[in-house]
């Protein structure tokens, strides 16, 4: 059967996914674990797995804006509380890592039920300005009660503890190896969400929210359900992310870590399952090589920002996926 | 005499009521501007912030390398970053017009980003003293409380120039034109009225009235990278309360908030940082499309 | 089928018309709504598009003005070729727009309504000479736009682009969801802009409104002209118009 999709002006290009487009990503799935198995025997463990968690952050932050049409400024709220719950967990309740990164997770995701009942009773602009307000909340309160977030220094030397009791993550690659299965438990999670039925309404939601509601759909739901889900892979992403570095602290809940989802979505491709991938890998590098250049991160990134909306809208992964005519 | 008020003394209460007053022009005078941008570009203008620290800086830099005094950078600055205003929608603002505006709030994002970024490099993070001017560094004892003639300034300038643009927009031509393109820019282009060049002067006004504010911020903050970022998420919050409908409302909206912020430093200030933002989401529970939004 | 450019010849013998419309095709996204449109319009003129919805009327008129972008061919204003200009500079040769709806601005009063558009001609009219041909704008100058009721909303509608200082008006279904005294009245602004010189492009769905003002009637089918009727042989053809628009 022929692919004939066309992209229509307005929806990012590859979110079209047609029966035959699924061999393909199982393709590169299977790719992708390989490339990742193999990664760390030729990459430092800590970098990748860096990656893999600005990955998962992406993804989460991409399900929302790429297949729901909701632009979230406030994800920062999910993945820093997460980082800042693992973190207390772990290092004074002293709960084994497994339950330090649930215990974030659960968390975030009750974190996102209470912000995405009242984010989306507003759309598009106000929306973005609602979610960005309500994270500062979570800063703001994260400032004030060092009690729980040791203030300025966060929350440092966090243990990173055994797995189920048994095996030792202060070894990287063992960490490594469990990283990359919670990875691909998120990304194909978050797969099998935007091909579902029920994925296929989020985005004809975000296509045209009358037709859905007229339809007969409940369009609210919908919505909350997509938000509570991105804002637990967000947060699954944080709580990981603060075990592997053994570190919370405010930075993780300040906006500016809210810019970082997005940037790397828009870099890679938003509305496409690989794009924020391709997308965490490219800006951590990035940023790996920038590490001493100080405030021109800030810089670079802004103008990353300006050249992707200005001429490189699709991404990476969104302009081949146009290229070979397949939802990528 | 009363000297308190259930046991919180007349005169803190009086100086916290002024501080939350002056935070509430700045409030006002940057929603006021986002409104007006919004209300012709459909966008959130995310540089807002850095706009308003560009007014600072420009303020800081005019003083200390120029010997431009307080008075003259009033009138430059916003004129100078205004027109900064003006190339960036000629060169950038304008290419998305078309296309969803979200992706103006991640362009304008990005520049802020950018303008950040700058300033933290060329002037560190740390905060410059910005003098506040001779004229009006004394203060009155006003019985109740002491009164600050530079606080008092920047409420009356603020308040001031918020009416002003009020007025032109409500009642002169000009306005009027405004006005109409918001409703329906493509009739009033078929009337042979330059829209694309409206669109450029709006755009860079509401920069100017961000610039104007940060140059009267500069003697009573610190002047520091971050000073319009940390802002504008609160002043996002306050048009999400406001709705971005009505100019008198943002105004309204701005100074009310403010009040209650500086009210709420005296009886519970652990809550002061965050009471905005518990009114937004109380506001969105009731009335989501905003206290002066209309609903669609 | 009549020949377009042999009418206008017919018409206007010794001149350019003031516009001439050739091989227009214009499109509203994926689809394409005018076929190759083709009429002529002399100056002091007052002549109808006639059609059924959908025929591509109201798209000629937005073409014309640049209200619709996506255009191609030729649209002839005054010898000037306006198809690749904006709006504005096509409303600045002259050309009074009326849109579907009136296009009256809410959050404008009747008399910021009145005086929004520029002048564009040098023959606009005073505020005094509006309210001579529109008495009911004089009193409710203070009044929100979208108050007044249809017909004058209608008024001020027309009363903007004359006072604006067009010659050449294009009005799209002036009298559409309006009571027939109002139409009356309507009927006989446009007889009088007409014996002052005006020209005026009108499209219609009330056929004894057309007839009662208009030199000549052209009829469009599916985004071309497909015919044209002199006024003076109306009610040889009668049958043959009341065929194309169906009643």
């Amino acid at each position: 059967m022929a692919n004939t999709t066309t992209v229509s002006p307005g929806i990012a290009p590859g979110t079209a996914l047609e029966q035959d487009d699924k061999p393909l990503h199982r393709v590169i799935f299977v790719a992708l674990a390989l490339l990742l198995i193999a990664a760390p025997f030729a990459l430092y463990p800590v970098f990748i797995m860096k990656v893999l968690c600005f990955a998962l952050f992406a993804s989460a932050f991409n399900v929302l804006f790429g297949y729901v049409g909701l632009l979230s400024f406030g994800h920062a709220a999910f993945f820093g509380l997460a980082s800042y719950v693992a973190a207390y967990t772990a290092k004074f309740w002293g709960v084994t890592p497994e339950l330090a990164i649930l215990l974030g997770t659960a968390a975030g995701a009750a974190l996102g039920l209470a912000f995405g009942a009242i984010a989306i009773r507003r759309q598009g602009i106000y929306f973005a300005m609602i979610t960005l307000a309500l994270a500062q909340m979570v800063y703001f309160f994260s400032v004030q009660r060092p009690d729980f977030t040791n203030g300025e220094d966060g929350i440092q030397a966090i243990p990173r503890g055994h797995l189920f009791g048994i095996f030792d993550l202060s070894n990287d690659m063992t960490l490594y190896w469990t990283v990359l299965v919670i990875f691909f438990a998120g990304t194909l999670l978050m797969h099998r969400l935007v091909h579902s039925p029920f994925g296929q309404v989020l985005q004809a939601v975000r296509d045209n929210e009358g037709r859905a509601i007229s339809l007969g759909y409940r369009v609210q739901r919908y919505k909350l359900v997509a938000f509570v889900v991105s804002a637990a892979v967000a947060a699954l992403a944080g709580a990981t992310k603060a075990i592997i570095f053994q570190v919370a602290t405010l930075v993780d809940v300040h906006w500016s870590m809210s810019g970082e989802p997005i940037l790397m979505a828009l870099v890679g491709g938003v509305g496409t399952i690989f794009g924020p991938l391709v997308g965490a890998a490219v800006i951590t590098t990035l940023q790996n090589y920038l590490v001493s250049a100080g405030s021109w991160v800030t810089v670079i990134q802004g103008l990353i920002f300006i050249f992707c909306v200005l001429i490189f809208r699709a991404g990476i992964v969104g302009t081949v996926a146009h290229r070979i005519r397949r939802g990528l | 005499m009363l000297t308190d008020l259930i046991g919180i003394p007349i005169q803190a209460l009086a100086g916290q009521l002024l501080l939350g007053l002056i935070n509430g022009s700045f409030y006002a005078m940057l929603s006021l501007g986002l409104a007006i941008i919004f209300g012709l570009l459909h966008i959130i203008n995310f540089t807002h912030g850095a706009q308003y620290t560009m007014g600072a800086f420009a303020a800081w830099i005019g003083m200390t390398y120029f010997g431009v005094n307080y008075w003259w950078a009033l009138i430059l600055v916003p004129l100078v970053v205004g027109l900064i205003g003006v190339a960036i929608e000629r060169l950038m603002l304008v290419r998305i017009r078309d296309i969803a505006p979200l992706y103006g709030l991640l362009l304008t994002f990005g520049l802020a980003l950018v303008i950040q970024g700058l300033f933290r490099h060329y002037f560190g993070a740390s905060g410059l003293r910005y003098p506040i001017p001779p004229l009006l560094s004394s203060g009155s004892n006003l019985g109740f409380m002491f009164l600050p003639h530079y606080r008092a300034w920047v409420l009356v300038a603020s308040i001031v120039v918020c009416l002003a643009t009020w007025l032109v927009i409500e009642r002169t031509r000009i306005g009027a034109t405004l006005r109409a393109a918001q409703e329906n820019p493509g009739l009033v282009e078929a009337f042979g009225i330059h829209v694309p060049r409206l669109i450029t002067i709006t755009y860079g006004t509401g920069v100017a009235l961000a610039a104007f504010a940060g140059v009267l911020a500069a003697p009573i903050y610190s002047v520091q990278p971050q000073m319009g970022a940390d802002l504008l998420i609160v002043v996002f919050a306050v048009v999400v309360i406001g709705g971005m409908g009505s100019i008198l409302g943002s105004i309204l909206t701005g100074l009310g908030l403010g009040l209650i912020e500086g009210l709420t430093k005296v009886f519970y200030p652990e809550a002061s940082s965050v009471i905005i933002f518990v009114i937004m989401i109380l506001v969105l529970m009731v009335k989501p499309e905003g206290l002066f939004g209309r609903a669609h | 089928m009549a020949e377009p450019a042999a009418s206008a010849m017919r018409s206007a013998p010794d001149a350019e018309p003031m516009l001439a419309v050739r091989g227009l095709n214009a499109f509203y996204g994926e689809s394409h709504v005018l076929h190759g449109m083709e009429f002529d319009v002399s100056r002091g003129e007052v002549i109808t598009l006639l059609g059924r919805n959908g025929a591509g009327k109201t798209t000629t008129l937005r073409a014309i003005i640049g209200q619709l972008r996506n255009r191609r061919g030729s649209i002839r204003f005054g010898g000037v070729e306006t198809i690749g200009l904006p709006a504005r500079r096509i409303a600045r040769l002259g050309i009074g727009y009326v849109p579907e709806e009136r296009g009256i601005f809410a959050s404008l009063s009747v008399l910021e309504n009145l005086h929004l558009p520029p002048a564009v001609g040098p023959s606009a009219m005073s505020d005094d000479e509006i309210f001579e041909l529109f008495p009911n704008l004089r009193e409710r100058l203070d009044s929100q736009g979208t108050k007044l009721s249809g017909g004058e909303q209608q008024m001020l509608a027309i009363a903007r682009i004359l006072r604006a200082g067009s010659r050449f008006l294009l009005l799209d279904e002036p009298t559409e969801g309006l009571a027939p005294v109002i139409i009356e009245q309507i009927s006989r602004t446009i007889r009088i802009l007409k014996e002052r010189g005006y020209t005026i492009v009108l499209v219609e769905q009330n056929f004894r409104f057309a007839s009662s003002v208009a030199d000549r009637h052209y009829v469009v089918e599916q985004g071309r002209v497909v015919d044209m009727v002199d006024a003076g042989v109306l009610e040889q053809n009668l049958g043959k118009l009341q065929k194309y628009l169906g009643i």
